[in-house]
């Protein structure tokens, strides 16, 4: 258990609103090892990001940790007074937004904002920050980092900004890089260079990293593991060549289908009939049941958890082993 | 940036041709002068010689010229009413009408950014919730009504300030001061409140409304994220942007504070250009009115290029595309 770095545990996060409480996570479960590049997917509003902001303690009011616990490195996190938190925010776990051309105050050089970070999290001199702030352009390959240093994000393109991004991230030398979608605002040629960056910068410094996105083909060049989220619950968690090959949640498989490859051109891809739930009517049992293929009764009425299956764990009753069991 | 500065201060002169000729057009309307000048006891031949003597029978077209040869030449023309040049009573009263405009910009500027900040920080407190409220009092009441009001309160019922005029003066070479001497601040409390309150809850409430805005952005999200203090977030990062649009506001209601305050100079019986200008025109007192307008033109054009000139000290993607990029 030494080697669990992060550990979020049944995590739910809440909107209240006029109508009543809405539930964007519900009951998320999954650990991050140290130096390991998890992997998060799912569609857009499966809730990714939710749980990088509940990791990070930076849920927008009036959303709210509901319930769950989060341990960083075997300490809660997620009941820490606002200065605790703040402490840990960019010394220990940093992030990295999806967009680089709002990410950036425009009107501060990077020097400024490299150096305010530098100083917020350690104990140096201005000086020594510079020095510091420049060596982590250097790294994230910013090209003449001492000149570029105090040139305003404006001057920068898109790719050289999210380079900015990253350095700003690894500032304090963090244990956990959460990156949110850090590829998506990007032009597809940039995007292998930046995934490359945060993952060299990150295995250097052995930090894992929590990669938010819905690009499996990154996920899988660059996770270790991947989990699936879908309607605010985790669907299916395990390594990532075991989940690419063998899909156990129908949901998961339904997503591996929907990659395109250029060995079965003539086939056509696997859609998943329907949309997602919105939060409001997500249906009794699974989640998944209206969409699921291979849906029973069981899936109509109860709620299937999270259970282990091999490397990996599984919300899915078609794995639970009573059933399995009575199949026999 | 020098070819912009010359630009703009020749666009800047154009602006005041303009403004001149439309001033002087629309003094043919206010009455005529010469009415006043002689009293009762005229006769033709009377009215004849001084229309001459004053140029006045001459078409506006001619009496503009003739008013920017002066101007030109520094001369703005002897007053109908003083018998005196006009360059000097204006000199004699534009101190008490800057220090008033000076003292309510300051008010409504910091009161404004600091009321602003802080209900944009505390969106749902209950002491946002009132400042918010009661801000709407400044925008809706007329000036002179908060003047009255004011008056009312702290001079007649409290007696603790004065209700009207500016107190002692130092003079400092030409320039008269009030604000060295107790009584002249204490003079000048009540005239700055009235005519700095719009200026200030508009500045308040625009500051606010940036403020929420820029604190939605993802660069305050990222700043917060590497866990910087409250105070960078706000003070810094947040701010900063704030401000570039406030600029432009607050600049535009300087000059206006300039403007307004001949009304409230009327109510306070403040010896500034404005109520000058107002007793001017009940005299038809073509020349003060003339340079007072053109006095009031040169500061507003001089405030927005300063205006235009702060955008580049705050916001270097301006110089980018200006200067052609790096």
């Amino acid at each position: 258990m030494d080697d669990v770095l992060l550990s979020v545990r049944d995590l739910v996060v809440q909107f209240p609103t006029r109508g009543g409480i809405l539930t964007a996570l519900d009951g998320i479960s999954f650990d991050i090892k140290r130096g390991e590049v998890l992997g998060v997917v799912g569609e857009s509003g499966a809730g990714k990001s939710m749980t990088g902001a509940a990791i990070i303690g930076l849920i927008e009011p009036p959303g709210r940790i509901g319930g769950g616990q989060i341990h960083l490195g075997g300490e809660r996190i997620d009941n820490l007074s606002m200065d605790d938190m703040r402490a840990i925010r960019g010394k220990r776990i940093a992030m990295v937004f999806q967009d680089p051309l709002t990410s950036l105050n425009p009107l501060f050089t990077i020097a400024e904002q490299l150096v305010e970070t530098i100083q917020t999290h350690l104990n140096v001199s201005a000086r020594e920050a510079r020095d510091r702030a420049i060596a982590l352009l250097d790294d994230v390959g910013i090209p003449a980092a001492s000149r570029r240093i105090d040139d305003y994000p404006h001057q920068f393109s898109g790719g050289m900004r999210q380079r900015v991004v990253i350095a700003l991230a690894l500032a304090a030398e963090p244990d956990l890089v959460i990156a949110d979608e850090p590829t998506t605002a990007l032009d597809v040629s940039v995007q292998a260079q930046i995934i490359d960056v945060l993952k060299r910068l990150c295995s250097e410094r052995g930090a894992s990293v929590m990669l938010i996105t819905h690009d499996m083909g990154v996920i899988a060049e660059t996770a270790d593991r991947v989990a699936v989220l879908y309607a605010g619950r985790l669907a299916e968690i395990g390594p990532v060549r075991d989940v690419i090959k063998d899909a156990l949640h129908p949901y998961t498989h339904g997503l591996m289908g929907s990659i395109p490859t250029l060995a079965q051109e003539d086939d056509r891809l696997v859609q998943i009939p329907g949309a997602m739930p919105r939060l409001t009517d997500i249906p009794d049992g699974c989640a998944f049941n209206p969409r699921c293929d291979r849906v029973f009764d069981r899936c109509r009425v109860e709620r299937p958890d999270p259970m282990p299956h091999g490397t990996r764990q599984v919300a899915c009753w078609l794995y639970d082993e009573q059933q399995i069991k009575a199949a026999e | 940036m020098l070819a912009f500065i010359i630009r703009r201060v020749l666009q800047s002169v154009v602006v005041l041709l303009v403004v001149g000729l439309v001033a002087f057009s629309l003094f043919r309307f206010v009455g005529d002068p010469v009415d006043n000048l002689l009293g009762q006891e005229r006769t033709i031949e009377d009215i004849d010689r001084v229309r001459s003597e004053l140029g006045l029978d001459q078409p506006f077209p001619v009496q503009y010229f003739r008013f920017l040869q002066g101007v030109a030449q520094g001369n703005f023309g002897v007053s109908f009413r003083q018998g005196r040049p006009v360059a000097d009573i204006l000199a004699e009263r534009a101190p008490a009408t800057l220090e008033l405009a000076a003292v309510s910009a300051l008010f409504a500027i910091v009161l404004g950014i600091t009321l602003g900040v802080y209900t944009a920080i505390r969106r749902d407190g209950w002491l946002s919730n009132f400042i918010m409220t009661s801000s709407l009092i400044g925008v809706s009441l007329p000036t002179f009504l908060i003047g009255i009001l004011l008056i009312y309160v702290f001079a007649v019922e409290l007696g603790w300030l004065p209700s009207f005029g500016r107190g002692e003066t130092v003079r400092i070479g030409w320039w008269s001061t009030g604000l060295l001497t107790e009584s002249g601040l204490k003079a000048i409390i009540l005239p700055a409140i009235t005519l700095g309150l719009y200026q200030m809850t508009l500045i308040m409430r625009l500051v606010r409304a940036e403020m929420l805005e820029v604190l939605r952005s993802d660069y305050v999200k990222f700043a917060r994220a590497r866990g910087l203090s409250q105070r960078a977030v706000y003070f810094r990062h947040a701010l900063k942007n704030t401000l570039v649009p406030v600029i432009t506001i607050t600049g535009l209601q300087l000059g206006s504070i300039i403007a307004f305050a001949i009304i409230t100079e009327t109510v306070f019986q403040w010896p500034g250009v404005g109520l000058l200008f107002i007793n001017s025109i009940q005299f038809v007192d073509i020349p003060v009115m003339a340079s007072y307008l053109m006095l009031i033109s040169v500061m507003f054009v001089v405030i927005n290029l300063i205006v235009d000139l702060l955008y580049f000290a705050i916001d270097p993607r301006l110089s980018a595309s200006r200067g052609g990029g790096h």
